[in-house]
């Protein structure tokens, strides 16, 4: 198991090392830079500014300092916005991403279960047919679709809930809703397949012949081993989620950190850049790892040893 | 009926999603960020005039400003948020006038003018403003010490020495146009006459700023930090989400202050926007500081008529032709382009915002000798018209000995309105032309490069107003003008602006200006004029007393809501 974990480890910091370097030098690559403006800057002061920011350097200058920054932990300052801290301004917009991504992802991991457990309970009858056309319509419609039309529902037209801000817990219903369509929808299908297969399997015939009990079937059988393709699912969607939807960020005014992402990069704010895909390459290869790990424990077949060799 | 059974089923889900999720909320309880957004106003405002007890007002930023550096700032943003927390030398009225700011009276003698500092002003920690307090700011703006330096340091260049001591060239600030005389006498020397220098000192570069900054790197991110002269101070600034400012009591006019706090938004989808303001979360939207969609201005215009407010601002709307690429290297094929458009088409169908076809490119709105300079000098440098534009076309061609035009292509920045814009125009050149214009987009910073360098052959354009005069249009297209990215170069042109720059003289001025305008436009075309922008805001009913300056920028201190609002 240790050597499993440094073994992952290792491959992770070799991930980590090639996608800084690939991002740094595609981010310098493209036209443009944080102080390119339409109403352009004197050339003196331009000057000025590169020396400053260390951009007046030779590419391959400013990569070999910026690795010994961040080797350091520093990532910087904002080009952009004077003297702000990048690591501070990650710190903050992620929170926001955070406190929703985790609503979200509970909202959508138990909406989802119960819509697929029953839809595979009730297998061919009406429960089922409206589990999976909701189901579908979660898959099919996209999320600022889904956020528009709730704003206009549920803000324009009923005023029951606020169109935008994120300023106490009235504010998480649209977006937690917008965000949620789509992985409720895959979580209830994964669910309600998996589940269908097991209820299937040979060993739940002999637990019902050993007069187990219907609920205890249930849960000791048929959601412990149902629920693994969920578990799969689990990794990338947390990271996901929890990274911020550009999208439900900006059409709810949230300031995530996906809402972040996209600006720093119309605005050629390089550490911020940097900073945000540094941050989102850790965590979404920490929910990778953490998935595999989940994997292990919940599934007694797979053998860290012997698997490789089978 | 099937689009209704589909919004059914998601209703139901959404249902299902908020039973749930009301369990969830309570465990939430870090999560509310301040939502005192209802708090009552405490300033005992109520009954008074017909004024709402809460005197909030509550408007959305489209994006964040970087910061509330006055030095650093410099998007129409953090102006909107400036102008409540900090007070010039003077402040400007609707009409572009000057109203005694933190100045109460000056004299101007040529190049030379003193400013009487009134004795009543105070920053918000009680310390009182002084002259000291601007030569510190300006100091601060110009000093190649600064850190980052400031872009708009060019805003202060019309100080005596301003633009050596910031190129570092001469090292002695003392040596600038600006000085204390006393505490509460401020004296300033221009390089050369500058007819709209009153007006600039009301701009956020010329803002004083409290000594205490120096060496605090930070001190303008801080809410609990930033010490302000102005009507309201920084009360809360929650990164990506929230901004609040809060009536100033320390400011010498607060009894003409009747809002009693500002909070904003900041949302950055203009469908969000609307929605908001329908949902009354919002008492104004649109422009100069958010956004309403194009496409539902002509729905707004019948839905919400009395709040729709429409006004024009000086900033023009252009194509501009790379005059050393072919085609457009000649006059006349310029010429045909731009005469074989319909502008008024283009406005009511396309750009909808109620904006003026434009034939010049100094925009209305802007002084003149005693009105408007468009109203004193109609921009009639050339007309529509087909015909004469097909001929025109022709003869061109001759002239350069084309059989077939070279293959013309029409760059935009990445936006839905330029690209309906965009395509409506080639359209009309198909039409009217016979001459197929292929569009291209291009990501912001990625198109402003290869403008500049002019990399194009027909591009888009937009420019605003820094200042009230007309030079703020017309000196960008002198010969060594960073931002004249057209290949225009005309000896005449260059000495009438050299001449206008150097008189105090306005008969002169304005002619000057007429003739460069005649030359860049009438004689050269080195620009296709598209129309003149217009400001396309909601308001309402309740808000009053907001003010839209000339170049849109929006004034809210004196604003204030009266009972109508619930």
């Amino acid at each position: 198991m240790v050597r499993y974990i440094a073994n992952k480890f290792f491959y992770m910091l070799v991930s980590l090392f090639i996608l800084i370097s690939a991002t740094f030098f595609l981010m310098k690559a493209i036209p443009g830079d944080p102080f390119t403006s339409e109403k352009k800057v004197p050339p003196a002061i331009k000057e000025r500014l590169y020396e400053q920011y260390g951009l007046d350097k030779p590419v391959y200058q400013q990569y070999l300092k910026y690795l010994g920054d961040i080797a350091q932990g520093n990532f910087g300052i904002s080009m952009k916005r004077a003297n702000q801290d990048v690591s501070e301004i990650i710190g903050q917009t992620f929170s926001s991403s955070l406190k929703l991504g985790l609503v979200a992802i509970v909202v959508a991991v138990v909406v989802g279960v119960l819509l697929g457990m029953l839809a595979a309970l009730y297998h061919r009858k009406l429960m089922d047919n409206v589990a999976m056309v909701l189901a579908v319509l979660g898959i099919a419609v996209p999320s600022f679709v889904v956020a528009t039309m709730l704003q206009y529902v549920f803000a324009s037209k009923l005023h029951w809930l606020p169109t935008t801000g994120f300023n106490g817990p009235l504010y998480y219903f649209l977006p937690v809703a917008a965000l949620t369509a789509q992985p409720i929808a895959f979580i209830a299908r994964l669910t309600r397949s998996s589940m269908l297969e097991v209820l299937h399997a040979d060993y739940i015939k002999t637990a019902k012949a050993k007069g187990l009990g219907w609920m205890a079937i249930l849960f000791r059988h048929v959601i412990r081993n149902g629920i693994m393709p969920v578990i799969t699912y689990l990794g990338p969607m947390t990271a996901n989620i929890v990274t911020g939807s550009v999208v439900i960020e900006q059409l709810f005014g949230i300031g995530g950190i996906g809402k972040q992402f996209v600006e720093v990069i119309s605005n050629r704010d390089y550490p911020i850049i940097m900073g945000i895909t540094i941050f989102y390459g850790i965590l979404l290869m920490f929910a990778r790892f953490i998935t595999d790990i989940a994997y292990v424990l919940v599934d007694p077949r797979i053998k860290l040893n012997k698997g490789k060799e089978g | 009926m099937k689009k209704n059974k589909s919004l059914l089923l998601l209703l139901t889900l959404v249902l299902a999603l908020s039973t749930l999720l009301a369990a969830c909320g309570s465990n939430d309880k870090g999560a509310s960020n301040g939502g005192k957004n209802n708090t009552p106003a405490e300033n005992g405002n109520s009954g008074e005039d017909g004024l709402a007890a809460d005197q909030t007002l509550r408007i959305n930023l489209s994006a964040e400003p970087p910061t509330f550096d006055p030095a650093l700032a410099e998007d129409s943003q953090a102006n909107t948020v400036l102008k409540t927390m900090y007070e010039g030398l003077v402040r400007v009225d609707d009409e572009g006038q000057p109203l005694p700011g933190t100045a109460e009276t000056w004299d101007v003698d040529g190049v030379k003018y003193t400013f009487h500092l009134r004795k009543d002003a105070v920053w918000s920690n009680g310390d009182p403003v002084t002259a000291h307090d601007f030569v510190f700011a300006w100091e601060r703006v110009l000093s190649p010490e600064t850190m980052p330096a400031p872009t708009y340091a060019y805003q202060l260049y019309y100080l005596k020495n301003a633009q050596k001591y910031n190129e570092g060239e001469i090292s002695d600030f003392s040596q600038v146009g600006v000085r204390a005389a006393d505490d509460y006498t401020l004296e300033v020397e221009l390089e050369a006459p500058t007819p709209y220098f009153l007006g600039l000192t009301s701009f956020y570069t010329y803002y004083p700023v409290h000594q205490s900054v120096k060496g605090d790197e930070k001190w303008a991110l801080d809410a609990s930090k930033m010490i302000v002269n102005g009507p309201f101070t920084l009360t809360n600034w929650t990164k990506g989400q929230t901004i609040e400012v809060t009536k100033n009591d320390k400011y010498w006019d607060k009894d003409n202050i009747k809002l009693n706090k500002i909070t904003m938004s900041l949302v950055n989808s203009s469908a969000s926007e609307l929605a908001s303001y329908k949902n009354n979360e919002l008492d104004r939207a649109g422009h100069p500081h958010g956004e309403i969609p194009t496409d539902q201005i002509p729905i707004l215009e019948k839905d919400l008529k009395d709040e729709l407010k429409i006004k024009g601002i000086a900033s023009t709307y252009y194509y501009q032709f790379n005059t050393t690429e072919k085609p457009f290297d000649n006059f006349k094929i310029r010429k045909a382009f731009a005469m074989a458009i319909d502008r008024q088409i283009l406005v009511d169908k396309v750009a909808l915002g109620g904006q003026i076809p434009a034939f010049g490119f100094v925009p209305p709105g802007i002084k003149g000798i005693n009105d408007e300079y468009r109203v004193e000098n109609k921009d009639d440098y050339f007309a529509e018209n087909i015909e004469e534009a097909k001929k025109l076309l022709e003869e061109g061609m001759q002239e350069e000995g084309y059989t077939k035009l070279p293959d013309i292509t029409l760059l935009y920045n990445s936006n839905d309105a330029h690209k309906k814009f965009a395509l409506a125009v080639a359209d009309m050149w198909k039409q009217n032309l016979g001459v197929d214009v292929q569009t291209q987009n291009q990501e912001w910073a990625v198109f402003l490069e290869n403008r500049q360098n002019l990399n194009y052959q027909v591009a888009r354009a937009g420019w605003s107003a820094d200042y009230n005069d007309p030079m703020t249009f017309l000196d960008m297209w002198t010969s060594n003008s960073p931002h004249n990215d057209v290949g225009f170069k005309n000896e005449e042109y260059d000495k009438l602006i050299a001449e206008a720059k150097a008189t105090e003289d306005n008969e002169k001025r304005n002619e000057n200006f007429k003739k460069a305008e005649e030359i860049f436009v009438k004689e050269t075309m080195a620009i296709l004029p598209l129309y003149y922008y217009t400001n396309v805001g909601l308001e309402k009913p309740w808000l009053k007393g907001v003010s839209l300056d000339f170049s849109g920028a929006i004034d809210y201190t004196r604003a204030y809501i009266t009972e109508e609002r619930k």
